[in-house]
């Protein structure tokens, strides 16, 4: 398997707090890589680390060969990479088309982009319904499909996802989990951060344990959910 | 007829802290800070302007554009080496640069042009004359509103249609989540920067027709008006600091002809924080709860 993205390493501060300790992690091309762990143990960090929203203290994160650690962050999603931070982000004062139109900001293939507006559209029918709706007046669930459909507006090889079920109802949470894994199928490597650990590792190929800053496990995802240690700390099991 | 007469009078000095204010609000809803600078940016428009026309006799449009290129790039400047080294920093300290720049922007036009008021030649002169005479309107009243008009019609459909435009929303917005769209936000807040300061030249100049004197300390206390005008209107919003600006025009020139003219400040600010206790983000601005 082709290795996309290559994590070695990696070392995070926050001022005088030594967030992440040495995390190295690999994402194979096509798969579903679930990150899990507690509140607080650094899994948004490393995603944010990923993306240059933060800055590393150490270490490398290679993608597709180029080291983005020295990557002007805002160049990041024009090589493939887009991020659904946490808590969502969209652009409350915009519409719905607005926001999806920033996600293909870097592009200048308007017709594709036409063309890519209208398929997220039909993926997500709510947000037709709410194309010229402020992003600010949506659902959680429905802020959350346009973060993820601004995402794919960039043609994304590699999604990274940040708590995308926080806050939604078990049913909304199943939604999501049905689109992550129909984009998976359409050809989109996949890095999950969740809480949700039960539904992140169901649908993993592999994934990695986060405790305070560190991997302490990693396996196949369907093995972890067997795993004692993982039902005990992350499955109230 | 007066009572219309002071109507216009305030239109058009409002006009003029309009442009201003949008220079003031713009910077302020993407960079999250007081350019306090902006004031003085004005001035130097205004120099420039009376060194163009009035000493070397270049054509008014000529020295308008000189202006306007001139602050353009002292915006940018200003930006790249005061206020972007500071983008980590508390917005104190980015408060107490602002200040700063302020007082070297005066200081350095003093040593570069004399302390002394001088006398400004306006760029179109004359007034037109309606109702029979009983009505007088100054080509550069007429002037200001219609460029502030333009400005605001133009500055309306920039950040609405125009892909630039949007990306500047976003970055006001949430500069994370822009970034993550490959938005340059620092390339970003120099565009802001840019416009502002180019909106800041053409008013300095309407500003010095207006009332033909100038010297180092003249965008001064205009800046801080026109700040007023912002805030008056909702920081951060651009139809805000079209209303507050006018809207402080009319107060200033009503204050002025129906109260005194020594108090006409007092009144202004009186307003200003009567405005504040009921609405405390301005007229058209949205409170939002800071994030903790």
């Amino acid at each position: 398997m082709k290795e996309i993205l290559k994590v070695t390493d990696l070392n995070v501060n926050y001022g005088a707090i030594h967030a992440i300790h040495g995390v190295s992690l690999t994402v194979n091309e096509g798969e579903i890589v679930s990150l899990i762990g507690a509140n607080g143990a650094g899994k948004t960090t490393i995603l944010h680390t990923i993306t240059g929203l933060t800055k590393a203290a150490g270490g490398s994160v290679l993608f597709g060969g180029t080291e983005l650690l020295a990557t002007e962050p805002h160049k990041i999603v024009a090589m493939g990479m887009a991020h659904v931070p946490e808590g969502r982000h969209v652009f409350a004062q915009m519409t719905v088309t607005e926001n999806l139109e920033m996600g293909a900001y870097f592009r200048k293939d308007k017709d594709q982009i036409e063309k890519d507006l209208a398929d997220v559209l039909r993926r997500f029918p709510r947000l037709k319904e709410r194309s010229r709706q402020l992003a600010g007046t949506l659902s959680g669930g429905e802020q959350q499909m346009l973060a993820v459909g601004r995402a794919l507006m960039s043609h994304p090889r590699i999604l990274l996802l940040d708590e995308p079920s926080m806050g939604l109802s078990p049913l909304l949470v199943k939604e999501i989990f049905t689109t992550i894994e129909d984009v998976n199928r359409e050809g989109v490597t996949i890095l999950l951060v969740e809480q949700n650990a039960k539904m992140a590792l169901s649908i993993a190929s592999r994934a990695y344990v986060l405790e305070t800053g560190s991997v302490v496990m990693e396996g196949e995802g369907k093995a972890m959910l067997r795993d004692d240690n993982v039902r005990k700390a992350y499955l109230g099991a | 007829m007066s009572f219309l007469s002071n109507i216009l009078t305030g239109v058009s000095l409002g006009s003029i802290y309009a442009i201003i204010a949008l220079g003031y609000t713009m910077v302020y809803g993407i960079a999250k800070m007081l350019n306090f600078a902006h004031g003085d940016v004005i001035m130097v428009g205004a120099f420039m302007c009376f060194f163009a026309t009035g000493r070397y006799g270049l054509p008014p449009l000529v020295s308008v554009l000189l202006a306007v290129v001139v602050c353009t790039a002292l915006g940018i400047l200003i930006e790249g080496l005061a206020y972007k080294p500071l983008r980590e920093a508390p917005s104190l300290a980015v408060l107490i640069t602002a200040i700063g720049v302020s007082y070297l922007l005066q200081n350095g036009a003093q040593l570069l042009w004399g302390a002394d008021t001088k006398t400004f030649t306006p760029i179109v002169s004359g007034s037109l004359s309606l109702v029979e005479g009983r009505l007088n309107i100054s080509y550069v009243s007429l002037l200001a509103m219609a460029c502030c008009l333009v400005v605001m019609v133009c500055l309306t459909l920039f950040t609405s249609r125009t892909r630039m435009g949007k990306a500047m929303r976003a970055c006001s917005e949430d500069k994370g989540a822009a970034q993550l769209m490959g938005i340059n936000v620092n390339s970003t807040i120099s565009m802001t920067f840019a416009i502002g300061s180019a909106l800041a030249a053409v008013a300095g100049v309407l500003m010095c027709s207006a009332y033909p004197v100038l010297s180092p300390t003249t965008g001064s206390l205009p800046g801080i008006r026109a700040f007023t005008a912002a805030v008056f209107g909702g920081i951060g919003s651009i139809p805000g600091a079209f209303l507050g600006g006018i809207l402080l025009g009319i107060i200033e020139t009503f204050a002025k002809a129906y109260i005194s003219t020594d108090l006409s400040d007092a009144v202004v600010f009186a307003v200003l924080i009567i405005v504040l206790l009921v609405k405390p983000a301005g007229l058209l601005g949205k409170y939002v709860p800071e994030k903790v």
